[in-house]
């Protein structure tokens, strides 16, 4: 999880920046959404992986909280006059606050019963909006969002997408390199040495939940702006499976890792879906030769492979 | 300084602190020894809050702090080492120690400083008067038993005790590395006036360094004194030394 800051690092992250601005000029239409898409999921999963290999908590019901940002702009949007833009500006907050309530119950337990409260608790969430059909739309969801003029053709949509993700991605980068951070680690590899430390685990572990879940209602948001509706699935449980599985497949131990992972299936469902509604059974494939062959995940196979990796030595000298 | 009164703690029936007494005044190295399953561990355990006594005082520096949280004990200025190695065995053995210097200083919710430059000169310093300095950069996980062991100190040294409660500091070490524990176990009481409170199983290494021991048997407190005076005791003899001294 630790990467540390290197010249290299940024000059390579510059230049994908830079190549990614000229995506719309070059790309048609369809493929400029299918990367505006991927941002989107990828810094979900990303915020996921702040709470999952950075804290080492079982976070199994992370789309809740981008649900929530979702809803938090379509709602903003359909049922106010005011500027949609505070929508964007409320939608992190107000998945902020759901993480601290649902957290709050959840972190006095620890490890595979904080996941399983966790699920209910977001399914509790999911099952209101599900049936409030006065308020959220119900199952049917929302949809014609219109968002404001600049961000609603797909080219802007795309590049509202990616300076909100670049953003968020240097920020969260900042935050797992922080003191912060090292402590959160810390408390993954060994809670109880942790508090004998002086560390309140209880506490850190609330607060990188509440973290995850700002940058989790970021990306809902973004999803508005890219697909224009919402609707309950956005916080199914299903989803938050699909996202633990982008951080595995892409390797939980990195930073970007989980990124890479959301392409990889946003791209499968896409590509596959065309020829089989059953393209789950190649993603289950992957899956199997993926745990087989590089259970560190594809990006963290790399990085071991190009870098020496602290990891790499305790392994080799065991 | 710290006064443990009367605590009682059991499991499922089975009192495994019953009556404990102990005191310790500044300045001071106490060890308490006594038999496998005496209930040495689970008395460190009742005073750095891992586990909670069921009746009974614990206080330190005129505050009663029996029942608290670890973390809580642990800013009140009591740290531990534990006598099975509990370290962060994915970190370096320069990020174990700063873990608890962030913790010390108060910096663990700092969001956006680079913890790359919090608290690298105590750090260093800590690591360097424990020997360690050319392992910082290793991982933890892969440094040998007795490094470790000493890391374990190293990490507690992080939050600046008054009182530092050591586990069996010396298990599983080499005769060389139980020697240079011993001399660090001295400076530290010495030169940083360290208060030390520790259990043994090794009757030399107690014996050469310890201004008091007590001692425990089914986890009652048997006797509580200078060394000497321990040594002499006819009970402690045929319980623990093997009726002979």
């Amino acid at each position: 999880m630790i990467k540390k800051f290197s010249w290299k690092a940024l000059f390579l992250g510059l230049a994908v920046f830079v190549l990614l601005l000229f995506v719309p000029r070059y790309l048609p239409r369809f493929q400029v959404y299918l990367f505006a898409l991927i941002f989107a999921t990828g810094l979900l999963a990303v915020s996921l992986n702040m709470v999952l290999g950075l804290g080492g908590m079982y976070q199994f019901h992370h789309a809740v909280f981008y649900g929530i940002g979702a809803y938090t702009v379509a709602l903003f949007i359909t049922k106010t006059s005011l500027s949609p833009w505070l929508g964007f500006i409320a939608a992190p907050f107000v998945s902020a606050l759901f993480s601290l309530v649902i957290g709050l119950i959840c972190v006095r337990l620890s490890k595979l019963y904080f996941g399983m409260l966790q699920i209910s608790l977001g399914s509790l969430v999911w099952a209101v909006v599900f049936r409030w059909y006065s308020f959220t739309g119900g199952d049917d969801g929302i949809h014609g969002i219109s968002v404001p003029d600049l961000i609603s053709s797909t080219g802007g949509a795309y590049y509202f997408s990616l300076a909100v993700t670049a953003l968020c991605l240097v920020i969260m980068f900042r935050i797992v390199n922080s003191p912060f951070g090292r402590s959160f680690q810390a408390v993954r590899d060994n809670p109880e040495r942790s508090e004998a430390v002086g560390i309140n685990v209880k506490r850190i572990q609330l607060t990188g939940m509440v973290i995850a879940g700002i940058f989790a209602g970021v990306s809902g948001s973004l999803f508005v702006v890219i697909e224009g509706s919402v609707f309950p699935e956005l916080m199914f449980w299903t989803l938050s499976l699909e996202i633990i599985i982008m951080c595995l497949l892409g390797g939980w131990f990195t930073f970007l890792g989980p990124m890479l992972g959301a392409a990889i299936i946003v791209l499968l469902r896409t590509f596959v879906g065309i020829y089989t509604e059953y393209w789950t059974m190649i993603l289950g494939i992957v899956l199997m030769l993926l745990i087989l062959f590089l259970p560190q995940g594809v990006l963290g196979f790399f990085q071991e492979k190009f870098e020496t990796d602290g990891m790499k030595t305790i392994r080799e000298e065991k | 300084m710290l006064l443990v009164k009367d605590v009682q703690k059991s499991f499922d029936g089975f009192r495994a602190v019953n009556d404990a007494q102990l005191k310790v005044e500044k300045g001071e190295v106490v060890a308490v020894i006594g038999p496998n399953g005496a209930g040495k561990t689970t008395l460190f355990n009742l005073v750095t809050g891992q586990l909670n006594p069921d009746s009974g005082e614990i206080i330190f520096n005129n505050e009663n702090i029996a029942g608290m949280p670890p973390y809580e004990i642990c800013r009140k200025g009591i740290s531990r080492s534990f006598q099975i190695v509990n370290i962060f065995p994915r970190l370096t053995v320069f990020e174990n120690v700063r873990v608890s210097v962030i913790s010390y200083n108060k910096r663990t919710f700092n969001l956006f400083s680079k913890a790359e430059n919090v608290a690298v000169a105590e750090t260093e310093e800590i690591i360097q008067s424990l020997g360690l300095s050319e392992k910082a950069k290793r991982i933890s996980g892969s440094l040998s038993h007795g490094d470790q062991k000493v890391l374990e100190m190293a990490i507690a040294l992080g939050n600046r005790p008054e009182l530092l409660i050591l586990d069996e500091p010396t298990a599983g070490m080499s005769p060389e590395e139980t020697l240079s524990t011993l001399e660090l176990m001295k400076s530290l009481s010495r030169e940083r006036g360290i208060t030390i409170l520790f259990c043994e199983h090794d009757m030399e290494l107690v014996f050469s360094i310890a201004n008091k021991i007590m001692v425990m048997q089914h986890g009652r407190t048997i006797i509580e004194g200078p060394p000497d005076v321990v040594r002499s005791n006819r009970e402690v003899q045929e319980a623990y030394l093997g009726g002979e001294a």
